[in-house]
């Protein structure tokens, strides 16, 4: 706790000072990676909301705490005619933070993705990003501000090879015009060249320089998902949307996308949320985890905490493992008993039971 | 009493619209695809009472139901033949061949009945028209017959889709085509049937449309077809109230742009007002918004 | 780590995996096609192969060519379907035999007046796709398909009501009426819907391949661009691309318009080709026709595109003494035709009897693709 009050002591120096020196830090941190993050500057008073950003329901891990949130969202909801999808969602990010949205099916996870990138515009609630209000923006705006996403459901261009896949994404870094583009000028060539070059160092990262030339929809599913984090990536963003990164992959290609996440993380000095169903990744890599459910926050937390908080179990995992075994066994014995006696059906119909609470 | 006058012909021209606006929003809703031959359907509907009259001697009503009959046949053929091979591989594909459609029942046309334009007997000739307003006003009994021929059609057209089930069967269709398939809906039937009733509309389209503008060309359905196709888009394509409407607000403005703007101008002034719509309204009047899940 | 990824990558996945881009592919073949036609055509023609009506239409077949690689822009490239092509190639027409006449006042020499014409053709469609895609683009699918048919419409309605002439002084004016103020009637240029007349036809086949070439070189390049890119990529997926930061409305509009520009500028060689021009030459029927083109040739494929605007436009015409079957062989073979490339099952079967009967099959299976096979091997072993 004491520690918590110290950094809280640190942004308000930081909120107080003139926008100079202060931020020399971070400063440096953006200009470290190699392929060329953003170098923002934001002057400090539209850095965060004034609001005390780190207070004892948040959880930053340390290392962010003495940087403004990257995100902070308060009171976001959104109805769908007359169905509230999501309500009373709160949240704030750290600058390098892991962040991990879970929830069962239909909790409104990737809802709340479609909020963050203006997809959808909320219905309640404000969005404060890299210190600026989201609001009236539109989901080009989003990420021009630097945000970019995946989607749940591959959504690449699939036509294009991998390549210019990620070239697109490049496109506002790519410094040529209509009449360069369509006589194709000497500085065409010097762009396009200098951007295959971007491309390259991206396809890297998920060492799939091979697969330049291959086109996008045809690649297998995995490659498919990677690419679309490249491509996310090339955008240079400050915040990584992460939709069910790992959806389909086998636990080895889970485990590898584990350790590339971090490596971006580490490399680009980004923050990086992501929604997903596979339990080892969540556990394994966020550092600060929200659990949705109904469209409602029911956990914030650790890893830890989450792994051991009755309400998120009961809701999302289920019920304990010795409960759950104990009632097998009843139930085991229930069926027996009822085979004795030929009455399998009055037993069968009790089975849903258990299976709701799987 | 002009303004009258024009507001009576503007609602006569505007049913003939909505009637075969219905085939094309019919259509549309249940295959979501243009089809481009629906003009020369009422063209060839046109040319069949034209021979059955002259040719045959039929009575002009009895022909109307013959041309009906051959145009129903007609629209399932051509359903069966052309568009079902196509089914589920894009709109471009299937309006391309729409288009050739078009072409061939058009040049049928020509090699049978030539370029010369024939003159259509109207099927109300003999009746006098109605003398009102102690005779400054004149209405023809074309305009009360088309007139009152689209609000029948419109009533019996939206009981059958709503309380029938082979009405339900293609509003489910419409709806969700796989779905649809799943709980037992004949599909191929429901387009079949789609097709049959909307050519069969168009043959009395024709017959009324030609009854007030008497000249018969193969090229006499294009025109038509295009601007019905406009009010059936105008009304937001794919609802049956929507293409009542947008047929008949399209007849009123190219009656009064004609009379009080420019004749040469008239179709220009229809389609700058189907712009206008979209762009307030993208999806016709009384159309339906359409989201993709993301 | 990378590595382990890769191998797992090219040893299960790519086997199925297609090559993308080939960009020096299709520009070689289609610059090839179009020069090589232009030496072919005019080689029969010194032999007095070529009857005087086909020779007639090498300039329309160019014009014809160069529509269809500008609408593929449109309708392959930006996946947008358009029905109004014909409205800009007759902007483009107008306006380019309008300049072509100011320019003859004081100008004789030739190619000077076709360039500057066309580039002006280009110019006015230009603006007028401007004009007309900043509203609509944002209309989806079929709806923008029908607002395009309409502006085509719209177009050729104003053009029959566009009056245009010389008064004494030799300065041009224009009404919207028969009566120009101060114009003889001997010195009108467009008269309305009867169109422009005494137009000094200026227009010939080199012009036309020079037209062809044109087109092809600014829509590949173009497509291989970053804004090709993002264009393509906003018709592969629209909420991907907004979500990487792409501008829809920009790019679509950017496609349009380039398009329209291409098509003025075929549209004024077409003018400058005709002594008369009506107006109701650009009508539905025409941008139909075009459309056809581009999607027999194939949506997307430029020298496709190519190929069929030229057959399309050479074999009616072949085909001139049959004149009354004509068109009714031209409808049924189109849906046949696009009944055996679209239909699932029947293309799989041609495609089944294509592989058997394909005289270059072997050719093939030693030579490029094996090479590639090797690698992959090789890299399956590391």
């Amino acid at each position: 706790m004491a520690d918590k009050k110290d950094s809280r002591e640190v942004i308000r120096d930081i909120d107080i000072s003139d926008s100079g020196h202060a931020y020399e830090n971070r400063q440096e941190i953006y200009y470290n990676d190699n392929v060329g993050g953003r170098a923002v500057f934001v002057d400090s008073k539209e850095q965060y909301d004034p609001d005390e950003p780190y207070n004892d329901e948040v959880f930053i891990p340390e290392k962010d705490r003495d940087k403004a949130p990257i995100l902070q969202v308060k009171n976001l909801g959104i109805d769908f005619g007359g169905l509230t999808a999501v309500d009373n969602f709160n949240l704030t990010l750290g600058r390098t933070e892991i962040g991990g949205l879970i929830g069962p099916n239909g909790a409104g996870k990737t809802t709340i993705f479609n909020m963050l990138t203006k997809v959808y515009e909320p219905t309640r609630g404000e969005i404060f990003f890299d210190g600026k209000s989201t609001k009236g923006m539109t989901t080009v705006d989003i990420n021009k501000a630097g945000m970019a996403r995946t989607f749940q459901n591959i959504r690449l261009f699939d036509k294009l090879t991998v390549e210019e896949n990620i070239k697109v994404a490049l496109h506002h870094t790519t410094n040529y015009g209509l009449i360069d583009g369509m006589l194709h000028t000497p500085k065409y060539r010097h762009e396009e060249f200098r951007i295959r070059k971007e491309a390259m160092k991206y396809l890297k990262i998920f060492g799939m320089t091979k697969t330049a030339d291959y086109r996008a929809g045809s690649l297998p599913y995995g490659a498919q998902r990677r690419l679309e984090i490249m491509r996310a990536l090339a955008t240079k963003p400050k915040l990584l949307l992460l939709d069910e990164p790992a959806a389909g992959m086998n636990p080895s290609e889970t485990s590898e996308l584990m350790d590339t996440i971090k490596e971006i993380r580490d490399r680009f000095q980004i923050a990086v949320f992501l929604i997903e169903h596979d339990m080892s990744l969540v556990m394994g890599i966020c550092e600060g985890i929200v659990v949705l459910n109904y469209g409602r926050v029911i956990a914030k937390g650790w890893p830890e905490e989450i792994q051991s908080n009755p309400k998120v179990i009961e809701a999302y995992l289920g019920k304990s493992r010795g409960k759950m075994e104990e009632e097998e066994e009843k139930e085991k014995a229930d069926i027996e008993k009822a085979l004795k006696k030929g009455r399998l059906e009055s037993a069968a119909s009790g089975k849903p039971d258990r299976k709701a609470g799987e | 009493m002009n303004l009258l006058t024009n507001i009576i012909s503007g609602l006569s021209l505007g049913s003939v619209y909505a009637i075969i606006a219905l085939g094309y929003t019919m259509v549309y809703g249940i295959s979501k695809m243009l089809n481009f031959a629906h003009g020369d359907v009422i063209m060839i509907g046109g040319y069949m009472s034209f021979v059955m009259t002259m040719y045959m001697g039929l009575n002009g009503w009895l022909a109307l139901l013959v041309a009906m009959a051959i145009c129903t046949v007609l629209g399932i053929t051509i359903e069966r033949l052309a568009y079902r091979p196509l089914r589920g591989t894009g709109s471009l594909a299937v309006l391309i061949t729409a288009i050739g459609v078009s072409y061939f029942l058009q040049n049928i046309a020509l090699l049978i009945w030539g370029a010369n334009p024939k003159m259509f007997t109207s099927l109300f000739k003999g009746m006098k028209p109605i003398h009102a307003a102690g005779g400054q006003l004149t209405i023809t009994m074309e305009s009360v017959f088309t007139i009152l021929a689209n609000i029948v059609i419109m009533i019996l057209l939206t009981l059958f889709v709503n309380k029938t089930k082979a009405g339900k069967a293609m509003r489910a269709v419409s709806e969700d085509n796989g779905a649809a398939q799943l709980m037992g809906i004949n599909v191929n039937q429901s387009i079949s049937l789609t097709f049959a009733i909307g050519s069969g509309l168009a043959a009395v389209a024709g017959v009324l449309m030609l009854s007030a503008y008497p000249v018969l060309m193969p090229t006499t359905g294009a025109m038509p077809g295009i601007k019905a196709f406009t009010a059936a888009v105008f009304g937001g394509i794919g609802s049956i109230p929507g293409a009542m409407i947008g047929g008949l607000i399209l007849g009123i403005i190219e009656i009064f742009s004609r009379a009080y703007i420019s004749t040469e101008l008239s179709d220009a002034i229809v389609f700058a007002c189907l712009i206008i719509v979209l762009l307030v309204k993208p999806t016709g009047l009384l159309g339906k918004k359409i989201s993709e899940k993301v | 780590m990378a590595e382990r990824i890769l191998k797992n990558i090219s040893s299960r996945g790519l086997k199925n995996a297609v090559k993308g881009n080939e960009y020096r592919k299709e520009a070689s073949i289609s610059y090839g096609i179009l020069i090589g036609g232009y030496i072919l055509f005019q080689i029969l023609t010194a032999a007095g192969l070529i009857g005087h009506n086909l020779q007639g239409q090498f300039v329309p077949i160019c014009v014809y060519i160069s529509l269809a690689v500008s609408l593929n822009l449109v309708v392959g490239i930006s996946g947008e379907l358009s029905l109004g092509h014909a409205g800009f190639m007759a902007v483009g027409a107008f306006s380019g035999i309008l300049m072509s006449r100011i320019l003859g006042q004081s100008m004789s020499f030739e190619p000077a007046i076709i360039i500057i014409s066309m580039l002006f053709g280009a110019l006015i469609a230009s603006i007028a796709g401007f004009i007309i895609g900043i509203p609509i683009l944002g209309l989806r699918g079929d709806y923008l398909a029908i607002v395009t048919l309409a502006f085509g419409e719209i177009i050729r309605n104003f053009m029959n009501v566009l009056y245009f002439g010389f008064d004494g002084n030799g300065r041009l004016r224009f009404a919207f009426n028969h009566t120009i103020d101060g114009v003889e009637n001997n010195d009108r240029i467009i008269t309305g819907a009867i169109g422009a007349t005494g137009t000094k036809t200026m227009a010939t086949f080199t012009w036309g391949l020079i037209l062809c070439l044109f087109t092809v070189f600014i829509v590949l390049n173009l497509k291989n661009s970053k804004q090709g890119r993002a264009i393509m990529s906003i018709r592969d997926n629209r909420i991907a691309g907004e979500s990487i930061g792409l501008d829809v409305r920009k790019y679509k509009l950017m496609a349009f318009v380039v398009s329209a520009a291409l098509a003025g500028m075929a549209g004024c060689l077409f003018g400058l080709n005709y002594s008369t021009l009506v107006p109701i030459k650009f009508n539905f029927n025409t941008s139909v026709l075009i459309l056809v083109f581009v999607v027999l040739g194939g949506v997307g494929n430029i020298w496709g595109g190519i190929i069929a605007a030229a057959l399309l436009t050479v074999l009616p015409e072949t085909f001139r003494q049959f004149a009354d079957y004509r068109m009714l062989t031209y409808a049924i073979v189109l849906i046949l035709v696009m009944i055996c490339t679209y239909n699932p099952a029947i293309k799989s079967r041609l495609s089944g009897f294509w592989a058997k009967v394909n005289p270059f099959k072997n050719k093939n299976k030693s030579g490029g693709k094996g090479k590639g096979k090797r690698k992959k091997s090789r890299k399956e072993a590391v």
